[in-house]
């Protein structure tokens, strides 16, 4: 058996790791497959630590909330104190409590507006290692449910769709990742054409034709042609229109904030939600959008 | 994992640092778990790449190709898999495995000490990263994917911000010789 030179053997080591990976990615690509167990393995090793972190984080601001800056609040009572602080100060609490469960009031009356849809609730719990890919975790699994590309929303607006789940995690695929598609159109024009990520803040429409009259502001919903997102639910809102080669070029912000996910909700079935006008003060962006839509529940009525 | 690089060419001269026990597996899995969970709360960090960043550190410390090169590939294989499945496995393994190989190979070579040389080691490793995620993923992939912009500069200025604070804070999990 030929001996390398003792300061080649790394190099042929470096050739045949790089190589034997890239036959992975052959693999992967010729047969579809997603190294299931290895993702298993890691995203089993990390998500305990991720649950942990997120309950330590909830717990370390809870304690900053309720008793440090209760702390500041008697400081500043102190001094108010000459001028009727006791009213003031029972405002500054009623405030703090009220900001800290506005998040949570708004998901939990998007759930009863629509208790007929079945959904979840769920806690993000970590992101995608690198910049490679937009992807979250939530813990929520098979255990609960969950299943492969099921929708995955805010009350705000769509986040994107899960595409692996666990027995207690998930991973949700979100809008802005390169490989995110939606189906969608505008809401006042109707105009459908799909709407997807290209790893930027920004979605792109990206088949509307150059003669289709799209303004910026116009408000973007799901068409529900995607068999995965409800129709009709907020999608985001048009930024920017430039005349391109050949569809036009038109630029989407997300109706939900992407960049600051907590919570989410997981819609268990494809069944089409009946977005309401009233809606909290905490809610107006789906507020807006369901203005939009109250429009088209007629339409969606007579299709049934 | 920590055993001495054998150098018989000439190089005895650059010392070759030992870890701690399980300081090596131990950081691994703390940087991995941190770009998971951080960006969560802070959005603005996810720029930050914590495992490019030790696989630097261990690589340029350690000085031995093989044990760098493989833990490269160990790192790369563990982001791929914590990235979803829209990232195939290999992809941050092949960038890292390079990175790690480099970084052994250039710290047998040169004084890898001053946070300067960490700086801009840190910035070119950055760059080389990059390069070899956007190849293979232009080559094996068929993935349109853009070499450069303005905010990986930023993003890998900031990583080596980061290293050189993080470098020498790892530095005392290093064996007194």
């Amino acid at each position: 058996m030929a001996t390398f030179p003792s300061r080649h053997r790394s190099l042929v080591l470096l050739a045949g790791v790089i190589l034997a990976q890239v036959v992975l990615l052959a693999v992967q690509i010729k047969r579809d497959s997603q190294g299931r167990m290895i993702r298993v393995w890691a995203v089993g090793a990390v998500s305990p630590f991720e649950r942990g972190g997120s309950w330590g984080v909830g717990r370390v601001r809870d304690t900053w909330r309720h008793y440090f800056a209760l702390q500041n609040t008697s400081r500043e009572n102190e001094r108010l104190r000459r001028e009727n602080d006791e009213l003031k100060l029972q405002l500054t609490q009623l405030q703090g409590k009220a900001a800290e469960s506005d998040r949570l009031a708004a998901l939990l009356h998007f759930r009863e507006a629509h208790r007929s849809n079945p959904m979840i609730n769920a806690r993000v719990i970590g992101v995608s290692v690198g910049t490679a890919s937009r992807t979250v975790d939530i813990d929520r699994g098979s255990r609960d449910g969950i299943r492969r590309n099921m929708a995955v929303i805010t009350p705000d607006g769509v986040v994107g769709k899960v595409i692996e789940v666990f027995a207690t995690t998930s991973q949700i695929l979100l809008l802005t990742d390169k490989e995110s598609g939606i189906g969608a159109m505008l809401a006042e024009s109707r105009i459908q054409s799909p709407v997807g990520g290209n790893g930027e803040p920004l979605l792109v429409m990206k088949y509307v034709a150059n003669d289709d009259n799209v303004k910026s502001g116009e408000s973007v919903v799901t068409s529900g042609m995607d068999r995965i997102f409800p129709r009709d639910l907020p999608l985001g809102t048009v930024t920017e229109v430039k005349a391109g080669n050949p569809f036009k070029q038109i630029r989407v912000k997300p109706s939900a904030n992407l960049e600051r996910l907590e919570e989410v909700i997981v819609l268990l079935s494809q069944e089409p939600l009946e977005m309401k006008n009233e809606a909290p003060a905490g809610q107006q962006n789906s507020a807006g959008a369901g203005a939009v839509k109250a429009g088209t529940s007629e339409t969606r009525k007579e299709n049934r | 994992m920590n055993e001495a690089f054998d150098f018989q060419s000439g190089e005895t001269h650059i010392e070759v640092h030992k870890f701690l026990p399980f300081a090596v597996a131990g950081v691994t899995i703390l940087a991995l778990f941190v770009q998971a969970f951080v960006p969560v709360y802070f959005p603005r960090l996810a720029i930050l790449d914590l495992p490019l960043i030790i696989t630097i550190y261990f690589g340029l410390s350690r000085r031995n190709p093989s044990s760098g090169l493989m833990l490269g590939m160990v790192i790369g294989l563990l982001q791929d898999s914590l990235s979803g499945p829209t990232v195939p496995l290999g992809l941050f393994g092949i960038a890292k495995t390079v990175i790690g190989y480099m970084a052994s190979s250039i710290g047998a070579r040169l004084d890898t000490e001053h946070p300067a040389a960490r700086f801009a080691l840190t910035v070119i490793f950055f760059g080389v990263h990059q390069g070899i995620l956007v190849l293979t993923r232009r080559l094996l992939l068929a993935q349109p994917e853009t070499w450069f912009t303005f905010q990986l500069a930023v993003a890998a200025t900031f990583n080596a911000i980061v290293a050189v604070f993080l470098f020498a804070f790892l530095d005392r999990l290093r064996k007194r010789q």
